[in-house]
């Protein structure tokens, strides 16, 4: 375990050695949620409420879902499927640890970091900002940790399948965009599921994405009460154990047909 | 000699590989069919390693030299045959049977491109679970041999390619393993740096006796590291045994270089070596003339005394024919029954 450990330890280091990547991201996510704010609020206009959300509450889904993605998001696909095609995946297989593993702890050192140094800092200018709610109850604040945790998981086992499947296509820089832009749709980053038709609501019922970004905003503006929330961690706890089986179908069939590219 | 480190039986691998039809319209006949063409990078090898042996592994660029050695450090699953390496099969105990072994690829680096090179050794301490106090003594010992004491705390991409290469060379041994898989390890190197390695690498073999196998298409490093070569061409061995015994076959014979005072040309040099065991060759600059001979004293002393008798000459050079030159024979010949 300890090497594990060490890893995120490392790419907090490596994160640290790119500060302008750092303070770039800190603008970026403020436009995001700064003009989705003013979207919202002209949408809005003077509604008390639609779809059962009260405009803070918008507000407030938005700025989390942004600031939760900080946490969740990595680039571990694109990091895999160029280790694949530059041909280093080969000095990974010479190291005992398993690689998918070290990956997704790499992607939590990458979490942890921008989560302490970007989401919360953000956080706290964001609410001086805009009309922000922030939940008094102590059990929000839990489900949302054990949600964001969760959403994580998922996330990154859907960049892990992305990236392994460059073994096969040894160029899969489509479908990785594709997946983004899936993602940041369904997931419920632009737009909270409830506003969905009702027939595309129940399509993704059955996909993993709102696992992502919906849920965990959803328990945070409190969207979500009483059972709901455990239906919605178990929908989470439930999609991150069935994405294992197509990870680990994957990576073993690759490993055995594994080609290392360029020498 | 001790007990065997790796074990190949008949070892091969093939690679599925498609090749493109020509013109648009194969090119759209290749979206729904391929054409797929099976090739042998590795055909049947056998051979074995002992313990504390240090064995060159050469061969040119696609004779599959790279392909083995991946098969011996279970990155890629062989076609067909058995690899027991450590008294392990690389790919069935892959966790197990990477902690005894150390791999450096020339071409690529396994250390952590962006933090300090200490922070990529501290990681890997981890990941092999070595202990402070060996570590410690081994890797101080190492950092000093190969002087890389004061690069530890600098980013790998601010090294240059001989310390990034020392470096490579010392994270690769952070675990004191049994066996070394040197893959082209003083590619684009200077000559000082290549000594420094060529000495560890020599030091570590006496004191620990680690089983070396090195790749490289700089016979320097397999002249001064190894006794034994495995030579292999399109995917086969064509010679497995002593260096000295290669040289000893091939190397028969001798260059005589001339540099001539006055023009001459290769027709009015030929009638010189008539009846004798020798041929002309020119040299690389104007004027200088090369006589390959037997290596038999009469023979080269007659060779000399005709050119020197009806040419001016300013300088004589007389060359042993040198390893690289066998091995380009021996390629060029094709195989060898020796």
């Amino acid at each position: 375990m300890g090497k594990y450990i060490e890893m995120i330890r490392i790419r907090f280091l490596m994160m640290l050695a790119y500060r302008t990547n750092y303070y770039s991201g800190i603008l970026i996510y403020s436009i995001n949620i700064g003009a989705y704010y003013f979207l919202w609020s002209a949408i809005y206009g003077d509604k008390g409420e639609i779809e059962g959300l009260s405009v803070i509450q918008m507000t407030t889904y938005i700025a989390v879902a942004w600031m939760a993605r900080a946490f969740y998001f990595n680039n571990i696909d694109r990091e895999i499927a160029q280790e694949i095609k530059e041909g280093k995946v080969a000095v990974e297989f010479i190291r005992p640890y398993h690689y998918l593993m070290m990956k997704t702890m790499q992607g939590l050192g990458e979490g942890i970091f921008r989560l302490s140094f970007f989401s919360i800092p953000g956080m706290f200018i964001v609410s001086l900002i805009f009309p922000i709610e922030f939940s008094a109850a102590a059990s929000t604040w839990l489900f949302f940790m054990v949600a964001i945790i969760l959403s994580f998981i998922v996330n990154t086992q859907i960049n892990l399948l992305t990236g392994v499947l460059t073994f096969f296509f040894f160029n899969n820089d489509g479908l990785i965009r594709a997946k983004r832009v899936v993602i940041d749709l369904f997931s419920g980053l632009l737009l909270p599921i409830s506003f969905y038709p009702g027939w595309a609501q129940s399509v993704m019922d059955f996909l993993p994405f709102q696992a992502i970004s919906y849920i965990p905003s959803m328990i945070f503006t409190e969207g979500f009460k009483g059972s709901a929330v455990y239906e919605a961690l178990l929908f989470q706890v439930i999609w991150a154990a069935i994405l294992i089986i197509p990870i680990q179908a994957l990576w073993i069939i690759a490993k055995k047909q594994l080609i290392v590219q360029g020498g | 000699m001790g007990k065997e480190v790796i074990e190949v039986q008949s070892l091969r691998k093939d690679f599925k590989s498609h090749s493109s039809r020509s013109g648009l319209k194969g090119a759209f006949r290749d979206l729904f069919t391929r054409n797929y063409k099976v090739i042998s990078a590795v055909k049947d090898i056998s051979f074995t390693v002992n313990e504390g042996e240090m064995v060159g592994y050469i061969g040119e660029n696609g004779a599959g030299k790279s392909t083995s050695i991946k098969m011996l450090t279970g990155i890629l699953t062989p076609t067909s045959g058995t690899v027991r390496v450590n008294g392990m099969d690389p790919h069935k105990e892959r966790e197990k049977f990477v902690r005894s072994i150390g791999v450096v690829f020339g071409q690529r680096s396994q250390l952590w491109w962006d933090i300090a090179v200490q922070e990529s050794f501290r990681l890997l301490k981890k990941v092999y679970n070595v202990p402070d106090d060996v570590y410690n003594e081994h890797m101080n010992h190492v950092i000093e041999s190969l002087d890389i004491g004061p690069l530890l705390d600098k980013p790998v991409r601010k090294l240059s390619l001989g310390q990034r290469m020392r470096c490579e060379l010392a994270a690769a041994l952070l675990h004191n393993p049994k066996l070394l898989f040197l893959d082209e390890p003083t590619i684009g190197l200077d000559v000082l740096v290549k000594l420094k390695i060529r000495n560890f690498l020599k030091e570590i073999n006496e004191k620990y006796k680690t089983t070396i196998l090195l790749t490289t298409h700089d016979l320097t490093d397999i002249e001064a590291l190894c006794e034994r070569v495995v030579m292999l061409d399109e995917g086969q061995i064509i010679y497995d045994g002593k260096l000295a015994k290669l040289r000893s076959n091939w190397g028969e014979g001798k260059q005589i270089e001339f540099q001539f005072g006055e023009n001459v040309t290769g027709d009015e040099l030929q009638p010189l070596l008539k009846e004798l065991d020798a041929e002309w060759t020119p040299g690389d600059r104007p004027n200088v003339y090369v006589a390959n001979v037997v290596n038999e004293e009469h023979v080269i002393s007659e060779v000399i005394g005709r050119v020197v008798a009806a040419h001016r000459i300013t300088d004589i050079k007389i060359h042993e024919i040198s390893t690289e030159e066998i091995i380009r024979n021996i390629y060029e010949e094709g195989m060898l029954n020796g």
